[in-house]
């Protein structure tokens, strides 16, 4: 029987539960047996001019090694000239006149900015030392908040005159809306969240004999190698990147950011080998942030439930530096229309630069903000009409006969089965029954009310198109080694990839080694982001799996004296034979022991045509405390179709993580900044990252509509949980107020702020009362 | 100052900085990096040990004031290469993903089933409230919990 789509746990957690995983900081490997500590002096306003930087005190200090400033990174390139930038569509740094430095230059322009390095023995030494490096600031005004953005009266970058970095305008013809019988437009916050992976970011550098190596957290050792190569104008194969055990990535730790790239820097520059590990509180500042979208929605159509137009426009706070140009607005432009077949569409947005944290990729990367806004948006067209939610989004999905479904905004969605996927949820839900206790406990009218709140959902995975590489050896013991280009943080990689070695090969799991994140390895490969390891490095790894399957039978035949054509494995043993004569029956070791140099190769790059498209729809319920405003979640109910399935146990645990990660910007997150640009939130004591007791345990239902893009049929997974909870969940919150009179509640919907709510629509209402 | 702990059986004696904390200590002094450090506010529970058998967040205990103590990491978990039932139950119900958590949160779970041998979920939800993991949404963690204290009832 095959192994795909059965429940294998996992390979590597044995380690992890009984010595722990080997994090950057836990590594003891001897180049960094006399490592010298680096912390950051990081900038405390979040827009100042630098005036002077004194390092005389901190330098007398116990166990200081030196301290470094930008003045010291005289071995270092201009910055690219302007003109040199980003697009539109690419995840990569603007450039020109946005171009952010590596060790500010003569102006910081968010909290948490680096400024200068102070390199100690020991561990407690550098923040001492830190603290006395004076750095002389001359503040200016912080530019906080959208609004403040965009009035341009104090420009974080004045050689570009604006703070709109990118533009790419909605189109304003109202034609369509003039022909609908309802239209709803009102603005919506997709609030700034911090991704919070439990190990923060971590570097280790050692620079010697011309050659440099780099241990990193991060999603991707490859790209990380190019990005080092050019931020130090050093040639790739001079620099080795290894990462080792990861503890979550989210999306912030895709190549290596500003502060890693410095601490390898100044492991070059002093020659002394480095480490940094970050503390939460530098973590919650200096770390990308996500979401961080203000969202205007307008969606017209007829009594009858049919949505005629719909239009977003959205403002993308980039933060401090537009590190990742316009491509996460340009995702949520691309994602606009969601599930719907709606004639109409028209999106548009705006990049713009505040005093704040950058925003970069998290946890769905444009794709939550997209479904957010439809998701509110069919909900209030839903209200406005009088119609039940789900009927709705019955009378406008996108049909299944009509895919590949190409949208007005220029996505090709492969395969879904919208209507199905809402109706299995509904049905495990038991939503009529949910809808009859609702009008119970309305009629009743006591404190404790129910809400019920739908979302169906389209997102995009391995949106980059792309390939990734795999490379498998079966060695002469019989035993495999597979060398992928995809870089695990918690998804599984070493179960899954071994998974897919034995269903091909028959080599048993135990027996694959799977390795990942180390250049000198695995020089070219991609990495794990945007849900795309499966579809790609699976299918990698699976078409190597074949090639060597190829070589083998060809070294079997031989071997055997027999016609290629009647060589045949038996894939459950793992056992070569010619058909029907098990006297001829050769092991995996001997037919690779008989190859040349004694093992089977295969070196593959897998390349997908086409991104593919999962979908799903989410119910939850929550009851509302109407008195004070406190939600609890009381079940949560998902179908999260992302095509074929190779390890349930797999696609479970990131499903989970993922509706958990979407609740906590529906109820709880939010990173805060004062009128200063100060941060609010830049402890895990301030910043209300969920837990246990915020959450149910979780109802997921079984789907599975294969893509034909790639040959294992999967479509990605790790994304899906976070964009289809959110608005589920947002929209059950105001479901279980909206007989008060509540149209729509902004997240993350705290306890103040739904009460504000309620205490509102009481007054709005006893107004009109006394009006009449 | 001088200290004296024992460290999973093993009696350690060190001379350290008076201000060292206990999670400094076991990564850097007794060599057990199992123990991860995830904040500094005393908030996510990475670092959480056994104190005398009792579960401690150990950002939060000087080195100092476990001199004379005993203290259990996970490492110091397995009896004989065999798994206790709670790894044994995170391993079966997938209860960590990334595995930076993991290690506290076994502890917390040991020391939770300890007071209590038979949570409901809602009290292991509650037991858990100090220990953040962001890759599981807990679900399996819980799972974990409640398997384990099937196996040892």
């Amino acid at each position: 029987m095959s192994i795909m789509g059965t429940r294998v746990i996992r390979t590597e957690d044995p380690r992890l539960l009984t010595k722990g995983g080997v994090y950057v900081d836990d590594l003891r490997t001897p180049e960094l047996d006399q490592a010298a500590r680096l912390t950051f002096v990081r900038s405390p306003f979040a827009h100042a001019r630098i005036k002077g930087i004194d390092a005389s005190e901190a330098l007398s200090a116990p166990g200081v090694v030196a301290v470094l400033t930008v003045r010291d990174m005289d071995d270092l390139g201009p910055p690219p000239p302007p003109g040199d930038e980003g697009s539109e569509a690419a995840p990569m740094p603007l450039g020109g006149a946005w171009a952010e430095p590596l060790l500010a230059v003569d102006t910081v322009r968010f909290v948490g900015e680096p400024v200068a390095v102070v390199i100690t023995d020991g561990h407690y030494q550098g923040e001492e030392a830190a603290d006395l490096v004076n750095v002389d600031y001359d503040p200016l005004p912080a530019v906080v908040g959208l609004g403040s953005a965009l009035t341009d009266e104090t420009l974080l970058f004045p050689d570009a005159a604006t703070n709109v970095a990118l533009t790419n305008p909605v189109p304003t013809d109202d034609t369509a809306f003039d022909a609908c019988e309802v239209i709803v437009e009102r603005d919506i916050v997709n609030q700034r969240v911090a991704c919070v992976p439990m190990e923060g970011r971590a570097t280790a550098a050692v620079y010697s004999d011309g050659k440099l190596t780099v241990w990193l957290s991060s999603q991707n050792a490859q790209i990380s190698r190019f990005i080092l190569a050019g931020a130090l104008g050093m040639p790739p194969d001079q620099i080795r990147v290894i990462v080792p055990d990861v503890g979550g990535g989210f999306g912030a730790k895709v190549g290596i950011d500003r502060d890693g790239l410095i601490v390898a820097w100044a492991a070059r520059k002093t020659g002394r080998a480095l480490r940094w590990t970050e503390t939460r509180s530098e973590n919650l500042v200096g770390m990308t942030q996500g979401r961080a979208q203000l969202q205007h929605i307008k969606i017209g159509g007829n009594r009858d439930g049919r949505i005629l137009a719909y239009r977003l426009e959205a403002i993308q706070d980039t933060g401090a530096y537009p590190r990742m140009s316009g491509f996460l607005p340009f995702m949520t432009f691309l994602m606009a229309p969601g599930v719907y077949d709606i004639p109409e569409v028209q999106a548009g947005y705006r990049v713009v630069v505040t005093n704040a944290t950058p925003i970069s990729a998290y946890r769905g990367a444009g794709r939550p903000e997209a479904t957010a806004a439809i998701e509110r948006a069919v909900d209030l067209f839903a209200a406005e009409i009088g119609m039940d939610p789900a009927e709705v989004r019955r009378r406008n999905f996108v049909a299944p006969d009509r895919f590949p479904f190409q949208t007005k905004t220029g996505a090709m969605y492969d395969t879904g089965r919208y209507e199905e996927a809402l109706d299995k949820a509904l049905a495990a839900a038991g939503y009529d029954e949910l809808r009859q206790e609702q009008e119970r406990r309305r009629a009743a009218g006591g404190v404790t009310q129910l809400g019920i709140g739908v979302s169906a959902y389209v997102e995009i995975t391995a949106g980059d198109g792309g390939d990734e590489t795999a490379k498998l050896i079966v060695n002469d013991d019989g035993s495999a080694t597979v060398y992928t280009g995809s870089s695990p943080h918690g998804q599984g990689h070493a179960t899954a990839w071994a998974m897919l070695v034995q269903d091909e090969l028959g080599i048993p799991m135990d027996q694959v080694t799977v390795l990942h994140g180390d250049t000198d390895l695995i020089p070219i490969a991609v990495g794990t982001f945007a849900s795309r390891s499966l579809q790609l490095g699976g299918s990698a790894v699976h078409k190597a799996a074949i090639e060597v399957k190829d070589e083998a039978r060809h070294g079997a035949a031989e071997m055997l004296e027999a016609a290629e054509a009647d060589v045949v494995l038996d894939t459950s043993t793992g056992v070569w034979q010619v058909r029907g004569d098990p006297d001829t029956a050769l092991s995996w070791g001997q037919v690779a022991g008989h190859a040349s140099g004694g093992s089977l190769v295969a070196d593959v790059s897998f390349r997908q045509d086409r991104p593919t498209f999962p979908f799903g729809a989410h119910v939850s319920v929550v009851e509302v405390d109407t008195e004070t405003g406190q939600v609890r979640m009381l079940r949560h109910v998902t179908v999260d179709d992302a095509g074929r399935v190779l390890n349930p146990v797999l696609t479970e645990g990131q499903r989970h993580g993922g509706i958990a990660q979407g609740a906590a910007q529906a109820l709880l997150e939010e990173v805060l900044y004062d009128v200063d640009g100060n941060p609010q939130t830049s402890t895990l004591a301030d910043y209300a990252a969920i837990s246990a007791p915020d959450l149910p345990s979780f109802e997921l239902v079984d789907s599975q509509t294969p893509t034909t893009l790639n040959p294992l049929g999967a479509k990605g997974i790790g994304e899906a949980g976070t964009i289809g909870s959110t608005p589920a969940i947002q929209n059950a919150v105001i479901d279980a107020v909206s007989h008060l009179g509540i149209r729509h509640i902004d997240m993350p919907a705290t306890p103040q702020r739904v009460w504000m709510a309620i205490n509102a629509a009481q007054k709005a209402r006893a107004e009109k009362g006394s009006d009449q | 100052m001088k200290v004296d702990l024992t460290v999973n059986g093993k009696e350690i004696t060190a001379d350290v900085e008076d201000r060292m904390l206990l999670v400094h200590f076991l990564r850097d002094v007794a060599d057990l990096t199992a123990t991860n450090i995830g904040c500094d506010t005393t908030s996510c529970g990475a670092c959480t040990v056994l104190f005398d058998g009792e579960s401690v967040k150990s950002c939060t205990v000087l080195a100092a004031q476990a001199s004379g103590h005993e203290i259990t990491t996970v490492e110091g978990l397995a009896s004989n290469g065999v798994m206790h039932p709670v790894q044994r139950a995170f391993h079966e119900q997938h209860g960590l993903q990334c595995g930076f958590c993991t290690p506290g949160m076994v502890m917390a779970i040991v020391s939770l089933l300890r007071e209590n041998p038979h949570p409901t979920e809602e009290q292991v939800r509650a037991g858990l409230e100090g220990n953040l993991c962001r890759c599981t949404g807990y679900h399996n963690i819980v799972r974990a919990a409640l398997a384990a204290a099937e196996v040892s009832s």
